[in-house]
């Protein structure tokens, strides 16, 4: 029985508790429940009306149970019943209950909110605060929807009781959090930011989370709250322990208000009036200075208290990043921290300190610690410190100190936990990577790391020494023989047999003068492991194989043996057995010449973001992630040179002067060297160069935008997190636009909220409408968003749409642009010949035309061509001009203010499509998933055939590889081009993956082997 | 704050308060995925942990962990004195405060917490308020002859 029973104890309430306490197992407590849940059940159904008291016990009893696990699925109409009760416990155990077990129960919803209002409106405090208490707890959208009005009005009301406005605020921050859409602010905003300035502490420290939340969501509404926040902090920070009385805590003053005061100056730039800064870093000072005062008590309550208001300021500090003299004293402060006796301190002073290093001001200063963190790596005994060390290594890190963090971390990671391994392998890749002076100590840190955490090497670390080592050709001597090396160890990781596999078939002849390292040996040596390792390895051992053939003629013998032998020639996984006869039939049919060009050393890789660095971003949940796509602001040559008042004519022609910008249904795609998206040429020229869909999967964002020129729906964005997809249909001025927001991970955004708008001018020449999405995106859901779009007048620029959430706990921040272009609102013109060229000749003036020269760079195919002009939004017309070559196309773009006509002739030159063939055809590169890299010399016909499809065809195949493979067998080389191609345009390019040349020249003797 | 959960030494919990809307089924794994982590560490340990993409602040009086969860921009040692206050509170209600007037007395708990922390929110930190506050509601309660069986 409990020692202390307060105010009307429930006897059987305390009973049951008892009796579930004493049972002695699982089974029983759940017949004990049973049997309550019976006896329950039967109260409530009985015909005796209960009283309020018996009522509430069972209700209590209900919650109980509830609260041990157990489902409770009856019992919230009588709490509901509860609520109405004019005796205050039963109230109270009516709202509980409700704010435990919320049910969606819209019937109930209704009832509740009923008494709720009831309460709200009886000007009994106690009460007020129950219903309040109540909806800051459910929080849910109907509760927004009746209160969200109601609520402000409580809180600035002058006659309302202090304890009332302050459940009020923090009521209505709770409704804001989850439904900011409902609480509109508007007129109470300067009231609500007076309550800074409540003789009240405790309103005050209630109303400022309210402040700091809508300030970070409304900064220039509430920006007067900086001067009323810096004044209050002021006077407490200078205030006597004891002037506060109760709100002194340990004698700190009122350490929970001067956090949250400096947590809302956290939303703002330092204030740029001169006296409240002054007072402000008066203020910092104070609190720096206090630091260094002995403690006023021995209690650990004092020193957490002053040291939370410490390490606020410190924030502020380094979020003004503005102020050398505090960062410096800041980061002292933290240094004294960093070897003080309590574990909490160290592990704040290590956390806050990473965000220092990264101020140039106190870069410097955080350094000085260096030996004191190391010596935290080594010694802490709990992992959570030790990890925040890490993290202060790293980034404490520069040039200067590279080599001695990089060994530190190492000479950790063959301890460390296992729980932060493969982070720390990343960190270590990525520092060396950052900081290397010379290539040979980078090259010795990967290898070392593949040896001592090998396991938690992912992909990219090795891949990425594998671009460094082929981009530099002064390590790559070094590389081969530490790889060479490093495979002497009985016992060597996969992945360096990966590395060793691949350097040794590059660079391997760098080493083989060497007897002791002599192609023979090598070759060996690299064999040795081979029956240990999985496929993949085996694959790539195949192939490096096969360089060895060329790189080391008297090899050959050895290495055809070995591809010979029914292990690997008649090898159960497709993979192998066709690299197999693959090579096999290379290295005996094809001349030295022939050979020595397909295999053909790699040429250096394009040099991009390190890929270990965006897989750090990734495991990091990204920090922002901002995405800006490429704008076509040449779209001036589509529509500016229209007369506003008359048609405007837009003529692209395709004459024979090649111009460098035009990519006319460009492999761009395909060559891995124009990574970065050309932006030179006009939209539609952009829009014909449009890539194929493997472009699209490669996360290239810059095509998200022009992709949709041609067409309405599809993926607009897409990143490791999230995918937006669109739908939208146009008619007339009107458009309507689908955005599908799809949460790609298994954790949920949370504040997710999506925001257009009209940049400049274009705020009155599109109206845009948009409903708001919920805030909350469960993982692997999908939110849908309507936006609603009305041309009021022709326009250049498009509808910025911005989309924020948070992603374990980081904010994500995504930008990109809304296809909305002005052919949207194209309406598709029919008419006769005749027409159409009365209507061209009177649109004569040079201001009524726009011309656009460009190259076409690949085949034109009629129908995509096609294809392209319908999804322009224009009507094609057939018949209509004499030259039966050139496309015809008529509309009127729709706007509010105005129609315009327009007509378009697309004049293609054959001797241009000759020139297209040529270019498409000697230069294409592509990526498959086997690492290979194909760079076909050819007039064949079939071959042909597949690069036009390369970049146009949008079936989604998966096994095509394999239909390929099959067609080469079955002599239909065709056929298996065909395959091959469709397979190259939808694998995902792998933009890091160290690739494989192989470059396949489609001579006669292999068009034999393939037709073999 | 997200959440605020009370449990014991054997890992039974004893209070639990959500912050933030999350299905039935979430806060059972969350709970009992983050009592497990947290029994499993050892005494001398840092009171604060990151745990999947929260911070994580708790701290043990006797045979009770007191344990929050706040967000990325909260300040951690100001969260544990939030729990100390809690249990200030509790400890001057019940009058020295121990496992057993929790679990009798679950539903003062929730009250006492109410009036202090609304919406993962410091309302009052005023002990003599919160308390005020709680003394006047049980002022408001009849007094009844127990007759129930």
């Amino acid at each position: 029985m409990p020692a202390v029973s307060k105010g009307d104890g429930m006897r059987g309430l305390a009973v049951f508790i008892s009796d579930i306490r004493n049972c002695k197992s699982k089974e029983a407590e759940i017949k004990r429940i049973n049997k309550e849940l019976a006896n329950i059940r039967s109260k409530f159904k009985g015909d005796k009306a209960l009283d309020g008291y018996s009522k509430k016990k069972y209700v209590c009893k209900l919650l109980f149970i509830f609260l041990l696990g157990h489902d409770i699925d009856f019992g919230h109409m009588e709490a509901v019943n509860l609520l109405s009760s004019n005796k205050y416990t039963e109230k109270q155990i009516g709202y509980l209950f409700i704010s435990v077990l919320v049910n969606s129960n819209s019937e109930l919803i209704r009832l509740i909110n009923n008494a709720i209002k009831n309460d709200l409106s009886s000007r009994n405090p106690t009460f007020m605060c129950l219903a309040l208490h109540c909806i800051a707890n459910v929080g849910s959208r109907e509760m927004a929807e009746a209160f969200a009005g109601e609520i402000p009005r409580i809180l600035v009301a002058g006659d309302t009781m202090d304890s009332v406005k302050q459940s009020a605020a923090l009521c209505l921050l709770r409704l804001y959090k989850a439904s900011p859409d409902l609480v509109l602010m508007g007129e109470w905003t300067s009231r609500v930011v007076h309550l800074l300035n409540d003789q009240h502490m405790g309103v005050v420290t209630a109303a400022i989370s309210l402040i700091t939340c809508l300030s970070s969501k409304n900064p220039d509404e509430f920006k007067t709250c900086v001067s009323l926040a810096v004044s209050r902090l002021s006077r407490i920070v200078s205030s006597a322990s004891t002037d506060l009385q109760d709100y002194t805590y340990y004698f700190v003053p009122a350490p929970w208000l001067s956090c949250k005061l400096l947590r809302l100056l956290q939303c703002y730039p330092p204030p740029e009036d001169g006296a409240v800064k002054g007072r402000l870093v008066e203020c910092l000072e104070t609190i720096l200075n206090k630091a260094q005062e002995p403690p006023k008590s021995k209690k650990v309550q004092h020193s957490n208290a002053k040291n939370a208001i410490l390490f606020e300021a410190i924030s502020l500090i380094i979020h003004y990043d503005s102020e050398p003299n505090l960062l410096v004293r800041a980061c002292n402060q933290l240094g004294q921290f960093l070897q003080h006796r309590e574990t909490n301190l160290r592990y704040l002073a290590l956390e806050s300190m990473c965000t220092l290093a990264s101020s140039e001001f106190s870069h410097e200063a955080v350094k000085t610690h260096i030996e004191t963190v190391i010596n935290a790596l080594k010694t802490e005994r709990d992992v959570s410190v030790r990890q925040r060390a890490a993290d202060l290594l790293y980034a404490m890190c520069d040039r200067s100190n590279a080599k001695q963090i990089v060994a530190e971390m190492l000479s950790y990671l063959e301890t460390a936990d296992y729980s932060i391994r493969e982070e720390m392998v990343l960190k270590v890749a990525i520092l060396a990577e950052k900081y290397a002076v010379d290539y040979s100590w980078y090259v010795d840190t990967i290898l070392n790391l593949i040896r001592i955490a090998g396991d938690y090497v992912s992909e990219e670390v090795w891949y990425r020494v594998i671009q460094i080592v082929i981009n530099r050709d002064d390590v790559q001597g070094y590389a081969a023989k530490t790889v060479f090396e490093a495979l002497q160890a009985p016992a060597c990781h996969e992945n360096m047999v990966k590395v060793g596999g691949y350097i040794l078939g590059e660079f391997g002849n760098l080493i083989a003068g060497d007897p002791r390292s002599s192609p023979l040996v090598q070759f060996n040596l690299l064999h040795s492991k081979f029956h240990l390792c999985s496929v993949p390895t085996r694959a790539l051992l195949l192939s490096a194989y096969i360089k060895f053939i060329n790189l080391f003629p008297e090899t050959k013998a050895t290495i055809q043996e070995v591809l010979r032998s029914d292990s690997q020639i008649r090898n159960s996984d497709v993979e192998l057995q066709q690299r197999a006869v693959e090579y096999l039939k290379l290295s005996s049919i094809a001349s030295t010449d022939v050979l020595a060009t397909v295999l053909e050393e790699m040429p250096p890789f394009p040099e991009r973001e390190s890929s270990i660095l965006a897989k750090l971003k990734k495991k990091k949940g990204p920090g922002a992630v901002s995405v800006e796509l490429e704008d076509g602001k040449e779209r001036g040559e589509l529509n500016g040179g229209g007369d506003r008042g008359g048609d405007a004519a837009i003529a692209a022609s395709n004459a024979s002067t090649p111009s460098p910008s035009a990519d006319l249904l460009g492999l761009r795609s395909a060559a891995p060297v124009s990574g970065a998206a050309p932006s030179a040429g006009s939209l539609l020229v952009d829009v014909f160069s449009e890539a194929g869909p493997a472009a699209a999967s490669a996360g290239v964002n810059d095509d998200g935008f022009l992709r949709f020129v041609c067409k309405n729906n599809g993926v607009l964005f897409e990143n490791q997190l999230l995918q937006i997809g669109i739908k939208s249909e146009y008619r007339q001025n009107l458009g309507r636009m689908y955005l599908f927001y799809g949460n790609k991970t298994s954790v949920q955004f949370v504040s997710f909220s999506t925001t257009v708008s009209c940049p400049g001018e274009l705020q009155s020449q599109l109206n845009v409408q948009t409903k708001t999405v919920e805030p909350l995106v469960e993982g692997g859901a999908q939110v849908q968003q309507v936006i609603n779009i009305e041309c009021l007048t022709d326009f250049v620029d498009a509808p910025l749409l911005n989309i924020k959430f948070r992603y374990g706990g980081a904010l994500q921040n995504i930008s990109l642009k809304l296809p909305v272009t002005i052919n949207k609102f194209f309406q598709p013109t029919e008419m006769a010949a005749a027409d159409f060229f009365q209507r061209w000749k009177q649109l004569s003036q040079p201001q009524q035309e726009a011309q656009k020269i460009f190259k076409a760079s690949h085949g034109m195919d009629t129908e995509v061509l096609k294809a392209k002009l319908l999804g322009l939004g224009t009507a094609l017309l057939e018949n209509v001009d004499p030259n039966p070559e050139n496309y015809v196309c008529a509309g009127v773009i729709q706007t509010k203010a105005q129609q315009v006509g327009c007509l378009l002739r697309l004049e293609p030159n054959a001797q241009a499509q000759v020139r297209t063939r040529a270019r498409a055809h000697t230069q294409m590169y592509m990526h498959t998933h086997t690492q290979m890299y194909m760079h076909i010399h050819t007039q064949s016909p079939s071959v042909l055939l597949c690069a036009a499809l390369i970049a146009s065809l949008t079936a989604v195949c998966v096994f095509l590889c394999a239909a390929a493979n099959q067609a080469w067998r079955a002599g239909n080389t065709q056929l298996a081009l065909f395959s091959l191609a469709l397979f190259l345009s939808h694998s995902p390019p792998l933009s890091f993956t160290p690739f494989f040349h192989f470059l396949i020249h489609f001579s006669p003797h292999i068009d034999s082997t393939l037709s073999h | 704050m997200q959440f605020m959960l009370l449990f014991s030494r054997q890992g039974k919990l004893r209070l639990q308060k959500w912050y933030v809307p999350l299905s039935d089924k979430e806060r059972k794994k969350i709970s009992r995925d983050l009592v497990q982590t947290i029994l499993a560490r050892k005494p001398k340990m840092c009171s604060f942990l990151e745990w999947r993409d929260l911070k994580i602040v708790y701290k043990r009086y006797a045979s009770l962990y007191f344990c929050c969860a706040v967000e990325d921009q909260d300040n951690e040692l100001i969260t544990l004195e939030i729990i100390h206050r809690y249990v200030e509170l509790l400890d001057k209600y019940f009058g020295s405060v121990c496992e057993l007037d929790i679990i009798f007395n679950f539903e003062k708990a929730y009250f006492i917490l109410d009036e202090f922390l609304l919406g993962g929110e410091a309302q009052e930190t005023s002990k003599k308020n919160v308390l005020k506050a709680i003394e006047q509601a049980d002022l408001l309660q009849e007094v009844r002859l127990h007759t129930d069986p």
